[in-house]
């Protein structure tokens, strides 16, 4: 059924008729087509709803619309002949619309206030971290004291999760990496007839720079993201909140294994990540410059100190703190909704990551501060 | 239209979850304009028959008919076109955290309808005043509303397409008795004035006697019994006994006569 045999407008009359189906399917055809009618100035208007077939609370509330729209303009309008139960629809919507009030306005921002609240958000949530590792650390130093409380088997299962689950992946990353530095130097070094110095370059920048970098950067993709879905999910399902009145703080049993757990792996992963990129650059110097693995073995002890070992690793537990206490913050900061466990873990991972790099730049100025 | 024709049609349903057997040649029939409540002891398939008409879970075996559909074979263009004449009401809400109300009332007419966004949020705003929720309300997150205003939200996103059937999946769970008797209140009106078929699964017995036509009481796989609930608290199969005859079922029974010799 078109609009035109849902709508008849006699003019001569001043008669409105209403046909067919006044529902939601049509109600954009209806819409149209009460626009294009010509209304006079004044007076009075009768709307029929005669041989309406259907009528649902869309039609009414398209009906009850032009009554008021017509009222507007100084036109009276008269309803007639609608079937009982359209006559209890309208009545209902007419009463419904008659104490419905406007939306409240939304206040418009600009950029300033934008820039402005932005700011204050983050510089209030950098509190709330604050707090957050205040707590931790109040409660890491109370369970001391109370060897019951350790949780031995969650620490366990954090190591076995974080550790060993991540040994593969971070052994082809690194072993790639250092695949990857060797072509790279050892094509400058070439030209120089300098092919044994690959091994000075290769230890000192897997060892000190790119093994602790590349795994704190895995881990918090594949260990910092998990962390905050999983505190945050637990927190949504009131999981957090059930620990608490048992008498079991989340720290105790959430946060700290976590923490703790990934302070113990990290370091262990980066001496994982050490072993296979220097394999890494064995394996290249071999294939491309034509280093044997005697002189490799015999050469790497001589030049590379243990001390850039020590640093490398040295590094490792700071990055471990950085994305165990930024990954269970964000699982804690998670409210209420399924897009915020989503933003929170997102938010998680660049944040470890940005703070890694800091961390990692401020240790390079200290130590060329101490000439390390 | 005549009253007695079948809006649903269930016939000889079979369901296999969890190694055993769910419903085993589950026969039901839902007229139109009727509301019926679904009943049965825990894990007798409530939920999942609901789910099964819904399309959301398939059945072994067995014929669903909807709106003369037959729903277990349908192609996407059907199941679309049923889609848009039923509401659901789900019981955790399942309301768009990520939305506000207004949008989440919205939602379903964005998705079937072509109408400005004027008069999809002035029909919306009708349906969640209709519902009887405040007006300041629309702009609020799910997570900010309360238990209540939540379901009631549910509900005005089930309507929001006037569909000709609604389906309640304990509507009345976890909300105090006044805001249930209230809900309860609500879903009867809404029948009445537009003319609603309304499938609802509860274990509400207020509102079983108060609201409901007729009512299936699903055990052993199979329907045991569907009649109107006085006549149902009448019949001798033990389930049923067990289920209504406690202090419950009768206090439920009591409270209702008592209403009914006051009016």
């Amino acid at each position: 059924m078109t609009a035109q045999d849902s709508i008849h407008y006699d003019s001569e009359k001043r008669q409105f008729n209403c046909r067919g189906d006044w529902d939601l399917a049509h109600l954009p055809h209806l819409q149209t087509f009460i626009a294009n009618i010509p209304w006079p100035r004044a007076g009075e208007i009768t709307v029929n709803g005669e041989s309406v077939c259907k009528m649902d609370s869309a039609g009414a509330w398209l009906i009850v619309q032009l009554q008021h729209n017509l009222k507007k303009k100084g036109l009276h309008v008269l309803l007639t002949h609608f079937p009982d139960e359209s006559q209890k629809l309208l009545h209902i919507i007419e009463k419904k619309m008659s104490d419905e009030t406007t939306l409240p306005e939304v206040k418009k921002t600009n950029l300033f206030s934008i820039v402005g609240a932005s700011t204050v958000v983050q510089l209030a949530e950098f509190q709330e971290y604050l707090v957050f590792v205040g707590r931790l650390t109040y409660e890491a130093l109370r369970l001391i004291l109370y060897p019951t409380h350790w949780r031995w088997k969650s620490l366990a299962s954090v190591l076995y999760r974080t550790g060993y689950q991540g040994l593969p992946i971070i052994a082809l990353l690194s072993f790639l990496i250092g695949v990857v530095l060797t072509y790279q130097m050892g094509l400058q070094l070439r030209n120089y007839g300098a092919n044994i110095y690959i091994v000075d370059l290769l230890g000192l920048s897997v060892l000190r720079e790119f093994a602790p970098l590349i795994t704190a950067i895995m881990v918090s993709g594949r260990t910092g993201s998990a962390f905050t879905a999983s505190i945050g999910m637990m927190k949504l399902n009131q999981e957090i909140d059930a620990l608490t009145t048992l008498g079991v703080t989340p720290a105790e049993l959430l946060l700290l294994p976590r923490i703790i757990g990934l302070f113990i792996s990290l370091p262990l992963l980066t001496m994982w990540s050490d072993i296979f990129g220097v394999l890494g650059g064995m394996v290249m110097s071999n294939t491309m410059l034509g280093i044997t693995w005697y002189d490799f073995l015999h050469r790497f002890p001589h030049v590379i100190p243990l001390r850039s070992f020590i640093i490398g690793i040295g590094k490792a537990p700071v990055f471990a703190l950085i994305i165990a206490s930024i990954g269970c913050f964000q699982g804690v900061q998670v409210k209420n909704s399924a897009d915020s466990v989503g933003l929170n873990t997102t938010r998680s991972v660049v944040l470890a990551i940005f703070f890694i790099i800091v961390a990692d730049a401020i240790f390079s100025i200290i130590f060329s501060k101490m000439k390390l | 239209m005549t009253s007695n024709d079948s809006i649903i049609e269930i016939k000889n349903l079979k369901t296999y979850l969890g190694r055993s057997w769910v419903h085993q040649g589950l026969n039901l029939a839902v007229k139109r304009g009727e509301i019926l409540g679904i009943v049965g002891g825990s894990g007798t398939g409530k939920t999942t028959l609901l789910r099964e008409i819904l399309n959301l879970t398939q059945p072994v075996s067995g014929s669903i008919k909807i709106f003369g559909h037959e729903l277990t074979t349908a192609s996407a263009n059907t199941l679309f076109a049923i889609q848009q004449r039923w509401g659901v009401l789900f019981q955790s809400n399942a309301l768009f955290s990520s939305l506000t109300l207004l949008d989440n009332v919205i939602f379903p007419l964005n998705e079937h309808t072509l109408l400005d966004y004027e008069t999809m949020k002035d029909l919306a705003l009708l349906k969640i005043l209709m519902v009887g929720l405040p007006i300041d309300s629309a702009l609020k997150y799910p997570a900010e509303l309360s238990g209540g205003m939540q379901k009631r939200a549910g509900l005005a996103r089930a309507i929001i397409l006037d569909p000709e059937l609604i389906f309640l999946d304990e509507p009345t769970a976890g909300l105090d008795p006044n805001t249930a008797a209230g809900l309860d209140e609500l879903i009867l009106n809404l029948q009445s004035t537009m003319g609603l078929t309304i499938v609802m699964v509860t274990h509400d017995l207020d509102s079983l006697w108060r609201i409901t036509n007729r009512v299936a009481f699903l055990g052993q796989g199979v329907v045991l019994c569907i009649d109107n609930m006085a006549k149902l608290v009448k019949n001798p199969n033990p389930l049923i006994q067990a289920f209504f005859g406690g202090q419950r079922g009768r206090a439920a029974e009591e409270g209702y006569q008592h209403d009914q010799h006051e009016k």
